[in-house]
């Protein structure tokens, strides 16, 4: 991280009116929103946008001759050269509009179905979310290949010594996520990308919990997949990215039938379009790819270094008063982190505590986390999870910290 | 006691308290008077799915009335069961089916909780005149 840009370069106070949804009270207290890693907050600058298109130049996309339809195509494609060149990607055909990081990864497993036989072997690591071992497991499935999971150590870190041992000319994919969504461990995916090449195989990184607070260069990384969702960078949900080099999503079959997938159609058989209309049947989500830009657009104003610099700050602040308080546990306790604090206090059930912090305008998350085998690990129900983004502030944490006391006195 | 006596008095309890803080205390004491089931009964057949936290519910006949017994792993939690459980246990079966659940809304359980423990209350009812049924079908 640069530490040359300070949190003084980040006018907080001035960030917030972006967000009108910040001014709101809950439960007659004003909200403390501490779920960003499940949805990140709407700035003005995008509601705009939104309420622009459907204002002046909702149109179907692609296929039309009228102004209005060139319009809309014209938006849409631009935003996904902003996305293009936010990722770095080389071709801005890499770039397919999914409905989210969850659409994305099926999207890249379906297509891995026609390449795998029995016996390939596919790779994923411990600290994913439900929805992303669910796809390899039906992969696994239907194709005969084995699933093998990378473990992971008491600081919820993936143990790279083990990886290593996994890796065999048999693995064809190695599926990781760049942060882990339950407990915020920024994973190693540079020396994970690397180490998969050396014996062949391809890399799918979910981006979802990193793209808020880290600018993947893709080609740096020599990623073959990348994926995320707008709705956790500042922009509308329903709509995401799949990148993917342009050598591989050339070799992956469609996904989906339909309109704008097609060239030719003839009962007797049918030509694919190109890339990226190969991967995107049916009326995509046009307001939500145009948002999906501005959002970008926002978050870059800001300044990635500055607001990954201020939400450390965030984190280590949060983190040090959370740790003064008798009986809190963290989980997750890796150097590397984003902005997220998954914690449990003694024996107090974490809904306990969401219920109580829910009544004092704390939004948190309780619960698995949809991480279920990384709970399993450490033998817990679940966790309390608050996660931050920049617009959130010091003295929110002090609130929090206040509440969670209170909270811990009502339920003891 | 009759199950609309019992509601009523709760009624009139939950009345007396000015803010959420002071009924959730409360809540949170009840909780600590919850008839516990066996812990033989903790079992996957016992909890009522639904809730977000674990809750199991045991019932017996006990001459011809049904007796509960629960428990659940987040107090809060624990304290709505009690209620409930005060209601219905040591009810005839007849009268669990046809009660009428309107004191929940009465006294503000259902607004001062989330969507997803509203659900778990719903489902918590739902299962308790469940035993209800399948004991009023044996005494039939």
């Amino acid at each position: 991280m640069n530490k040359v840009l300070s949190h003084t370069t980040l006018d907080v106070e001035q960030i917030r009116k972006d967000f009108p949804i910040l001014k709101r009270e809950v439960n007659g207290k004003p909200l403390i929103y501490l779920d960003n890693a499940a949805t990140s907050q709407t700035p003005q600058q995008v509601i705009d946008v939104i309420v622009d298109y459907y204002s002046n130049y909702n149109a179907n996309i692609h296929r039309g001759v009228h102004s209005l339809s060139q319009e809309a195509t014209d938006a849409y494609e631009q935003a996904r050269i902003k996305i293009q060149k936010h990722f770095n990607a080389k071709l801005s055909h890499e770039i397919i509009f999914t409905s989210g990081t969850t659409h994305g990864i099926n999207l890249v497993a379906n297509g891995f179905s026609s390449l795998l036989k029995k016996g390939d072997e596919i790779i994923v690591s411990a600290l994913e979310h439900h929805s992303n071992i669910v796809p390899w497991q039906m992969l696994c499935e239907r194709t005969g290949a084995i699933l093998k999971v990378i473990p992971m150590n008491t600081d919820g870190e993936l143990v790279i010594s083990e990886f290593e041992k996994l890796l065999n000319p048999n693995t064809k994919l190695v599926f990781v996520n760049h942060v882990s969504n339950a407990l915020g461990t920024i994973n190693p995916i540079e020396t994970i990308i690397e180490k998969a090449h050396n014996v062949g195989a391809a890399v799918l990184v979910d981006g979802a919990q990193a793209a808020p607070h880290i600018k993947a260069n893709v080609q740096e990384l020599d990623v073959d997949f990348y994926v995320c969702s707008a709705h956790k960078m500042c922009g509308p949900t329903g709509v995401g990215i799949l990148y993917g080099k342009e050598e591989w999503l050339k070799k992956l079959p469609p996904y989906q039938g339909g309109g704008e997938m097609i060239a030719e159609v003839t009962f007797e058989k049918t030509t694919y379009a190109d890339l990226p209309h190969k991967f995107e049947a049916g009326t995509p989500n046009i307001c939500g790819g145009i948002a999906f830009g501005a959002a970008l657009d926002y978050m870059n104003t800001v300044g990635f270094n500055t607001l990954a610099n201020y939400e450390n700050e965030l984190l280590e602040y949060a983190t040090s008063q959370l740790q003064a308080i008798e009986g809190v546990k963290i989980y997750g306790t890796s150097k590397h982190k984003t902005s997220v604090i998954s914690f449990n206090v003694g024996n107090i059930h974490p809904y306990d505590i969401g219920t109580i912090l829910d009544k004092l305008g704390i939004a948190v998350r309780t619960g698995h986390h949809c991480a279920q085998p990384i709970m399993d690990y450490f033998k817990i129900p679940g966790t309390v999870r608050a996660s931050f983004m920049f617009y959130n502030t010091k003295e929110e944490v002090d609130t929090f910290i206040a509440s969670l006391k209170k909270a811990i006195m009502m339920l003891s | 006691m009759t199950i609309e006596e019992i509601q009523n008095e709760i009624i009139d309890e939950f009345s007396m308290f000015d803010d959420w803080e002071e009924r959730y205390q409360y809540m949170i004491d009840l909780g600590k008077t919850l008839p516990l089931i066996d812990d033989n009964y903790k079992t996957e057949d016992h909890i009522i799915k639904g809730c977000q936290s674990k809750v199991w519910v045991h019932a017996e006949m006990n001459e011809d009335k049904v007796a509960f017994t629960a428990d659940s792993d987040a107090i809060i939690t624990k304290g709505i069961i009690a209620i409930l459980i005060r209601v219905f246990s040591n009810q005839h079966p007849k009268d669990i089916i046809e009660a009428n659940t309107d004191f929940i809304d009465k006294i503000g359980l259902k607004d001062h909780l989330s969507p997803t423990r509203a659900n778990g209350l719903v489902s918590m009812i739902k299962q308790l005149k469940m035993y209800a049924i399948a004991y009023q079908t044996q005494l039939n």
